[in-house]
């Protein structure tokens, strides 16, 4: 049995008629973990001991909805009771959370068995998880590259065939960027979507969970069964769930796709644009129309996110002192305590993003910058209700390059933020987008990004698994 | 080039509770000049007449009913905290 060859529909079946146990799937994925995390370093905890337990305990049960008994991979800025959680930073090394986040509490009513947490970019603040404090998670499809970030190993756990599915976190393309470099489907939910509670916050205006999968069915299954309102989450949205999997197997005939000419403008690489005019011929074959468009204020999203998450980051993670959780060292007095417990546990890429965001934030440049950004944030926002008034998705790459080389851009904080050109803007407009594999360039996927209104995941979902059913890039899998 | 000091990064360090040798404040002030630089370019933009956007949705003050429900047990609150004295966590004396 390899996950490559199922869904969760079909792993469901297989359950229910007795031809795998619960046991089996779970020594599967361990086993499949075993034989390739050496080399891709998805995982920085595994859950062995208590996974086997349950999966034990859930084959004495009746097999009572489709995520029973499946295994799932978290990324480790998900709060997991009882299992160790470090959001990919040593500050946390020895984090263990008294509660679960109400994503994991979702999941377990269900009985999925978790098997572990999953490799990051320390606090999500990265884009190629050389960020992690740990090991550098590498991309299945050749393990010289990144798998992206900050999500990396929740997209290369699934690329690489380890669990059928993962849950990310999005806060500037951190499930959409890592899916699209190792050719998974990943979805940022509408802003308000799913619980925030209980994920380690970077920039709470900006963050959202969401389902990294092989498949567009599996995702929408999965982000069904995690959305919807939270009480403990202030800011999620008081309304009702949409049937996500009522908008699988549609007919897209008359759909009206924008392609915002800053999408496939400079920067973008050949191959990647050649797979994105591809895959909207054949959209257009499906029956979709399509019309050139403008997001004029795109090319200043990358400042304004760097100023707004900054500051967002450095209120955050001004919780972690040295004094209720996490590294701490001792000092002269509780000034210095803080300190060095702060600078001796946080990486350099943290710490410049406290330090951008405390500046920006700081007496007398707060209106210069921070304000500022917040404007900006608005024209942004603005951009995309006009064009999603008169279009039913945007269209685009989720990335303009693949999967570069580990090594490649860690010197340069700069280059390596305009990587996320594409999927910021989306974070700082609140709307959902999903990423999936349209191809390859030079051997390595290239993902396509659809991004629709508000709450409007049903229309990324049709969208997506027409364009899925129509061609074959969802059924390739790496050589590992 | 928006110049930022040495000064200002030395103070901006102390706010943000982080502390940086002689050579790592040097980086930073390079690096966050860079950045800075770099974010000047929302000046090219006239935002005059634009709410600023703090939020996405627009939620105002959720409230819920006051009622006590079961919390976080003591116990549970000091499990990760890396000393603890009397129920409490410790830290060095603040008052003389």
């Amino acid at each position: 049995m390899s996950f490559y060859d199922e869904t969760l529909s079909s792993l469901h079946t297989k359950i229910k008629n007795k031809e795998v146990t619960i046991t089996e799937l779970t020594e599967q994925s361990f086993k499949r973990i075993k034989e390739t995390d050496d080399k891709i370093h998805a995982f920085l905890t595994l859950d062995e001991e208590r996974a086997l337990a349950k999966a034990r305990e859930l084959d004495e049960q009746e097999a009572d909805n489709l995520f029973f008994g499946i295994p799932a991979g978290i990324k480790d800025n998900i709060v997991t009771k009882g299992l160790r959680t470090t959001c990919g930073s040593q500050l946390l090394d020895n984090f263990e959370p008294v509660h679960d986040a109400t994503v994991m509490n979702r999941l377990n009513e269900k009985n999925v068995v978790t098997v572990g947490k999953l490799n990051m970019d320390e606090f999500a603040m990265g884009s190629s998880n050389e960020n992690s404090s740990y090991a550098t998670a590498r991309n299945p499809w050749n393990t010289d590259h990144v798998p992206g970030g900050s999500s990396g190993g929740s997209a290369a756990a699934v690329a690489a065939g380890q669990v059928p599915f993962t849950l990310g976190s999005d806060t500037g393309g951190s499930i959409r960027q890592p899916a699209s470099f190792c050719g998974v489907v990943g979805l940022k939910p509408t802003y308000g979507r799913v619980s925030r509670f209980g994920l380690v916050a970077f920039a709470s205006s900006l963050d959202q969970i969401g389902p990294i999968t092989r498949t567009v069915e599996d995702n929408a299954y999965v982000l069904q069964q995690i959305a919807g309102h939270d009480q403990l989450d202030s800011t999620s949205a008081n309304m009702e769930v949409a049937d996500y999997t009522s908008a699988l197997n549609q007919d897209i005939a008359g759909l009206r796709i924008a392609v915002p000419k800053e999408y496939l403008g400079e920067g973008v690489d050949e191959g990647v644009k050649a797979r994105i005019q591809e895959a909207l011929a054949k959209l257009e074959e499906l029956g979709a129309t399509w019309e050139e468009v403008s997001l004029p204020n795109s090319k200043y999203a990358v400042a304004a996110y760097y100023l707004l998450a900054s500051s967002e980051a450095s209120a955050n993670l001004a919780r972690f002192d040295g004094v209720r959780y996490g590294v701490r060292k001792e000092g002269e007095d509780l000034l210095d305590l803080y300190k060095k417990s702060r600078s001796e546990g946080f990486g350099d890429e943290v710490k410049r993003r406290i330090m951008l965001g405390t500046f920006a934030l700081s007496s007398g440049y707060y209106d210069a910058y921070y304000k500022k950004a917040q404007k900006v944030r608005t024209l942004i926002r603005e951009d995309f209700e006009h064009v999603l008034n008169s279009f039913d998705v945007i269209l685009g790459p989720t990335v303009p390059t693949t999967a570069f080389k580990v090594g490649e851009n860690s010197n340069d904080p700069l280059t390596m933020y305009l990587k996320d050109i594409l999927t910021i803007p989306v974070n700082l407009a609140g709307n959902p987008a999903i990423s999936v594999p349209c191809g390859f360039s030079d051997g390595l996927p290239v993902g396509l990004q659809l991004i629709a209104k508000p709450f409007e995941e049903r229309t990324l979902y049709k969208v997506a698994h027409a364009y899925e059913r129509a061609t074959e890039h969802t059924k390739v899998k790496p050589e590992l | 080039m928006s110049k930022i000091t040495k000064e200002q990064v030395e103070h901006v360090a102390d706010l943000a509770r982080l502390s940086f040798t002689e050579a790592e404040i040097e980086d930073f002030t390079n690096q966050m000049s860079k950045v800075i630089d770099y974010a000047e370019v929302l000046n090219e933009l006239d935002t005059e007449n634009v709410e600023p956007t703090t939020h996405v949705m627009d939620v105002r003050n959720v409230l819920r009913e006051d009622n006590v429900k079961p919390s976080l047990q003591r116990e549970e609150a000091l499990k990760n905290a890396p000393k603890q004295k009397d129920g409490q966590f410790e830290v060095p004396s603040v008052l003389d």
